[in-house]
């Protein structure tokens, strides 16, 4: 089926196959591979993008659900070279250990606090309950989201 | 993790819908936001052969005052039905709850239509509607019909929908002055209820559901009755435990559940009453 | 040319942010799976659905039909690909059963997961869906699930081996003959105890990937793969396969975490080389998260009896332990080892006599194999010793960590040869544990549980504490020998100065999270006086990184860091001679400081380094016998074990009446040696005491009598979110270690390991007045509830 997706500001037309879904798309079609999947029952948030301004998990939605969206995926956060606010705040507090979470991770958190500007401590814990790190122990994700939300 | 081939069809609107589904049959499935479903394919524990994607029958996406309740179309997203000030001012459980399904990326594309449309009972907003005394409004080929929440849920991810039929609208009745309370109880805070409670009390009268405590959402009709006829809320509370027959799992035993259920529905209406 | 000047800064201690993150945080890094590799045929290998059962047939032709599968294998088809079976590199004992373990499994299938066929095909979804069209007949066997009925050989999993039982390794330590038993008939308190460890599921966030791309010509092979050991898994692969080991190369490009699950040669690496081999194409293979649950090992999976013997004040006398250890259905290649990196700890931080009779039993069950998890057998031991010393408390009456106090090794007995034989290198018990004690303030929770801890209560105040000594740093050779494991305990390093005075930095550990680049940059660059920014660190590719021994058992930096430091010193002495000749003095009047050689007492005669490693690059004036170029390599054994230790305490509230656990307060007092770099000690401490925690309250590989894992995806097996974990405070004390010249010790498990029995002995502290003395785990609200029911039922409430 023919889809045209906005993914960081570019627009991809092409055929797709109707199971193909969205993480699939953006690592394999778009050729975007930041976006990470590490689960397969919409329970880990690796592969967390922007739809349409709002974190969701592109391993629940399918390509085909996404025609006509506008998507951001980890890769379009820096802008020119200099990383976004969340990623400089994740570098200065330790928040990523493997890294592999962490795009989705920053994603979500980038949604947090465009809804919650200015989280509590609990408020930043339990936004990010659908996203699992085993490294961190989240304590310095925790820290690295207040310290971006306050430097906002 | 890549679901089984399937085609794939997209409705503009409930008609559409209606009548691609009746011409597909029992292999075809609606698409809303697709959280309910999508996870089952990716583990081919549901093999569909046709989906049918209502996502994007806008007209179906609202919260209205409609007088004495508040209509919801089908494929309102959580998140709206959670930060919705109409039903923060009227039916303020509801919006509660569903600030509890799943987590933020989940609440962002799943509809308050596609959870209860999925009967599941360990589902947060079948039953809360249950405990509000929602009414649903469906629709198939032969027009519209009503069915009070009451009378929707017929056993495990069963309802009264028939296979040409589709959930357009949720009606909720209008809380007036009621305390309410919503308990989760789940040992992480993106999981399933092992149980919950939806409750609301006013005066002397109550409702209260249960989430995930048998085959359907149960309406405790026992603790309510009780609140009526002036028994204490321990008294009441106590007698949730013997609505349900549920089931043992992981989390739970049937044992534990039906203990758990009680001093939840105690702290529930508790907090209802205060 | 220019000759920059050397700073000489302190850089060992300070908190400098990552040089990993930046592509991490962009999504620029390559993971395995982000690799583009064209041409290459994707691999999906069908799993048994049974835990025990013989394969009758497997019919493949349907599958052979579907577009784009271009070829599907059994395990007879490649009976002849194998050179070996897959290894285990610890056989314990010269008795330890082993049965043999290919990457497919031909006549009987030995655990849900256990490989049947491999299909090959030109992209994932076609390979995928010839999973559903293969036809394979089983005939169920009887599952052997339960450890105990494992034991009792009622039903034997191989057949030829006549026993279910891999091996008995005792460790008997006795001043005198009999003076164990002596010890407890004597005892004036006495407690016997059992605990089970339950299965894990390592669950590293990234799921193993490989790729494995033949050279055209020649027979020489890249494996790509999410790997903790590069360096082994090439030795290791070229053995089975039967490949002459200089023609593998392996690369492990970012890894996602690993705490032990990718300590491993994997069948689907064998299979991906073996297939690639054969089909003279690139093959991959990418892991699902409910297939790694089954296909991955897993980790801890023990019972465990422990004895303690205590004089009237406490002292304990003697420690009997033992265990039966659950191997999963085959060996992999450390699994019989890892109880035993736990054999010496049954003793913690304490102070014992020659009295300690420690046996180990493994079995064989129809269940994924066993290795190491994080911690690997050591937090299995601080919490077998740290849950019988309350127990003990409780049996005497007294408070646990005045109890804990009467028997720690002090301070001025560092270093401390303990019964085993083993020197501690050093350690202050008291002061962690002093120190943990304050920043819990432990009096006013005492304070405010007698306040709300009353009769009728229904959240009550717990207060835990464990104190742990870590054997880690794996590890002195010889050690290694004496405990039969096949390979060594070295790292190697190569440091080489460019003739524009910048540093490569070559390592043989190899990093998948733990920032080693940073790390290993900070070590350099204050050895070498040049900014760390101008070191770069080399890892993780054999063809780069020629020798290595990898990351696990918290040994990277106490081996592979000091290798560096130690390598930095060759090369500092290569420089030295050639300074010594270019400012015509003796090498002994020189000292180097900040990056430059100076005569001493004349500071105004001094080269840099710099200076120096151009001239040793164009080699026109060196002296005599010197070869040209400034790099060193080194091996570097390491003398003993490094000791980590601390004392973790956490403040829970139990909800009585849903079983509930929530922890207030977790403080994690760590004493690692000197830091290099305390900010990723901290993190290496949160994530770890996260790992323990959620040992001690989520998570558990659950199976049915069948043998079939209940818990195979991530909405059963309750890997913890942030918002279900509380924020951890850590402290730590800095008792540097005497064996090596950074001071060091590994940190990577310590957190894990004193985790879960903080946790727990705080849920036990809690409900202690309702008459609970033992928890489960994972204390799920469901556990703690029917703990409580139990204790109180027609007792006293």
């Amino acid at each position: 089926m023919k889809v045209s997706i906005t993914v960081n500001g570019k627009t991809h037309d092409g055929d797709v196959e109707p199971r193909t879904l969205l993480v699939h798309y953006i690592r394999e079609t778009v050729g975007l591979t930041g976006t990470n999947v590490g689960c397969d029952t919409s329970s880990c948030g690796a592969c967390t993008i922007h739809m349409n301004g709002e974190a969701v998990k592109s391993c629940t939605i399918l390509a085909v659900q996404a025609d006509g969206a506008n998507l951001t995926t980890i890769e379009g956060l820096a802008k020119d070279g200099v990383m976004h606010p969340m990623q400089t705040a994740f570098m200065e507090n330790h928040g990523l250990q493997c890294g592999y979470c962490t795009p989705g991770m920053v994603m979500a958190a980038v949604g947090l606090l465009n809804e919650n500007p200015k989280p509590t401590e609990e408020e930043v814990r339990l936004g990010l309950e659908g996203n699992l790190c085993r490294c961190t122990g989240y304590h310095n994700i925790v820290k690295s989201v207040l310290a971006a939300a306050g430097a906002k | 993790m890549i679901p089984a081939a399937f085609d794939y069809k997209r409705a503009s609107s409930a008609a559409e819908a209606i009548s691609l589904i009746s011409q597909y049959g029992s292999d075809a499935k609606f698409l809303a936001g697709g959280h309910s479903l999508l996870p089952l394919m990716k583990l081919r524990l549901a093999q569909p052969a046709m989906l049918i994607d209502i996502g994007r029958v806008k007209d179906l996406s609202y919260i209205k005052d409609a007088g004495n309740h508040i209509a919801i179309g089908a494929l309102t997203r959580h998140m709206d039905v959670e930060t919705s000030k109409v039903l923060h001012e009227h039916a303020p459980l509801l919006s509660h709850a569903a600030g509890h399904v799943g987590d933020s990326q989940v609440r962002h594309r799943g509809t308050i239509g596609g959870s209860i449309a999925h009967a599941d009972p360990a589902s947060d907003l079948p039953a809360t509607t249950l405990a509000l005394g929602a009414t649903y409004v469906v629709q198939g080929p032969k027009g519209q019909r009503e069915i009070a929440a009451t009378k929707f849920y017929k056993g495990f991810l069963e309802s009264d929908l028939a296979a040409d039929e589709m959930l357009i609208e949720i009606r909720v009745p209008k809380m007036q002055g009621a305390g309410w309370s919503f308990q989760k109880f789940n040992r992480r805070a993106q999981d399933w209820a092992i149980v919950g409670v939806a409750a609301w009390r006013r005066k002397g009268e109550a409702g209260v559901a249960l989430v995930n405590m048998g085959s359907t959402p149960i309406l405790a009709t026992s603790v309510a009755s009780a609140i009526a006829k002036g028994a204490s809320i321990s008294d009441a509370a106590a007698l949730a435990s013997n609505e349900a027959d549920p089931q043992s799992d992981l989390n739970a035993s049937t044992d534990y559940r039906k203990h758990l259920a009680s001093v939840l529905v105690r702290r529930a209406l508790e907090a209802a009453s205060k | 040319m220019t000759i920059t000047e050397n700073k000489p800064t302190k850089i060992i201690g300070t908190r400098l942010l990552r040089r990993e993150d930046p592509p991490l945080l962009t999504g620029e890094a390559k993971f395995t799976n982000d690799l583009n590799i064209p041409g290459a045929l994707h691999l999906s290998v069908l799993r048994s659905p049974f835990a025990h059962a013989k394969i009758k047939s497997i019919d493949v032709s349907a599958a052979l039909k579907i577009i784009g599968v271009v070829a599907i294998y059994t395990g007879k088809d490649l009976q002849s690909a194998w050179a070996a079976p897959m290894p285990c590199a610890w056989p314990v004992t010269t008795d330890m059963k082993n049965p043999p373990h290919y990457p497919l499994a031909s006549d009987k299938v030995n655990y849900v997961g256990d490989g049947v066929a491999a299909i090959l095909a030109t992209n994932e979804t076609a390979s995928r869906d010839a999973l559903d069209a293969i036809d394979v007949e089983y005939e169920p066997l009887k599952a052997v699930v339960d450890l105990e009925d494992a034991l009792s050989d009622k039903n034997i999993i191989h057949k030829d081996l006549g026993t279910n039982k891999s091996y008995t390794w005792p460790l008997l330590v006795e001043e005198t003959p009999g003076c164990v038993e002596e010890a407890f008939k004597k005892a004036r308190y006495k407690v016997k105890e059992r605990y089970v460890q339950q299965r894990l599921i390592p669950m590293a966030m990234e799921p193993r990937a490989i790729a494995a791309v033949p050279q055209p010509f020649g027979g020489d092979i890249t494996l790509y793969s999410s790997t903790q050991i590069p360096h082994i898994l090439k030795v290791m692969s070229a053995l089975t396969l039967g490949i002459p080991e200089q023609q593998v190369r392996v690369v492990a490009p970012s890894v996602g975490g690993g705490f032990g699950s990718k300590l491993d040669v994997y069948a689907e690496e064998l299979l991906c080389m073996a297939l690639a081999r054969k089909h003279n194409t690139p093959v991959r293979w990418v892991e699902e998260r409910s297939e790694n649950s089954h296909a991955t090992i897993q980790g801890r999976g023990q019972i465990q009896h422990i004895e303690l013997a205590a004089d009237e004040k406490g002292k304990i006398t003697a420690v009997r332990v033992r265990i039966i250890g659950d191997m999963g259905a085959y060996l992999q290649l450390v699994t019989p080892g890892v109880p035993l990196l736990g054999a010496f700890l049954y003793a913690g931080v304490y102070d014992i006599p020659k009295a300690y009779d420690f046996s180990c039993t493994s079995v064989f069950t129809n269940l994924t194999p066993t290795d190491a998890y994080r911690g690997a057998g050591r937090p299995e031991a601080t919490y077998a010793i740290e849950m019988a010393i309350e127990a003990l408390a409780r049996e005497m009456k007294i408070d646990s960590f005045e109890l804990r106090k009467r028997n720690y090794i002090k301070k001025e007995q560092f270093p401390y040869t303990a019964f085993s034989g083993l020197t501690y290198d050093s350690g202050d018990h008291l002061l962690a544990a002093e120190k943990a004690v304050k920043m819990t303030d432990l009096a006013g929770v005492r304070a405010q549980q007698k306040k709300q801890n009353v009769p009728g209560a229904t959240k009550l105040l717990g207060v835990g504490m464990s104190s742990y000594f870590e054997m880690c740093g794996l590890a002195p050779s010889r050690v290694l020998a004496s405990l039969n494991y096949s390979a060594g305990g070295w790292e190697a390093a190569t440091v080489r100065v460019l003739p524009t005075n910048k540093v490569q930095v070559i390592t043989g550990t190899s990093p998948h999270g733990q920032g080693h680049e940073t790390s290993w940059a900070m070590i350099a660059s204050e050895k070498l006086g040049v900014a760390p920014e101008d070191v770069d660190v080399l890892h993780s590719d054999t063809a780069i990184s020629a020798l290595g021994l990898d990351t696990y058992g918290s040994r990277s930096l106490p081996v592979g860091g000091v290798a560096i430091a130690l390598a930095c010193d060759k090369v500092i002495e290569k420089a030295k001679l050639i300074a010594a000749h270019q400012l015509e003095c003796a090498a002994e009047d020189l000292q180097f400081a900040g990056g430059t050689f100076s005569v001493k007492g004349s500071p105004d005669r001094a080269l840099p380094l710099a200076a120096i490693a151009f001239g040793a690059f164009t080699a026109h004036n060196l002296p005599d016998g010197c070869e040209p170029n400034l790099e060193a390599q080194v091996s570097y054994d390491p003398p003993n074990f490094s000791w980590p230790f601390g004392t973790h305490m956490c403040v829970v509230e139990v909800d009585t009446e849903t079983g509930a656990v929530k922890i207030l307060k977790y403080i994690a007092v760590d004493d690692c040696g000197n830091q290099i770099n305390p900010l990723i000690v901290e993190g290496q401490v949160h994530g770890g005491v996260v790992q323990g925690i959620a040992q001690a309250l989520f998570e558990e590989a659950v199976y049915d009598s069948d043998g079939n894992l209940k818990t195979a995806t991530l909405m059963e097996y309750l890997v913890p979110a942030a918002s279900d974990l509380p924020s951890i405070t850590t402290g730590h004390t800095v008792t540097p270690s005497p064996t090596n010249q950074l001071g060091v010790k590994g940190i990577g498990e310590a957190g894990t390991i004193g985790a879960a029995p903080t946790v727990i002995t705080a849920i036990i502290d809690a409900l202690s007045s309702l008459g609970v003395t033992s928890m489960a785990m994972p204390a799920s609200p469901q556990t703690v509830w029917r703990t409580i029911q139990e204790a109180t039922r027609g007792g006293k409430k």
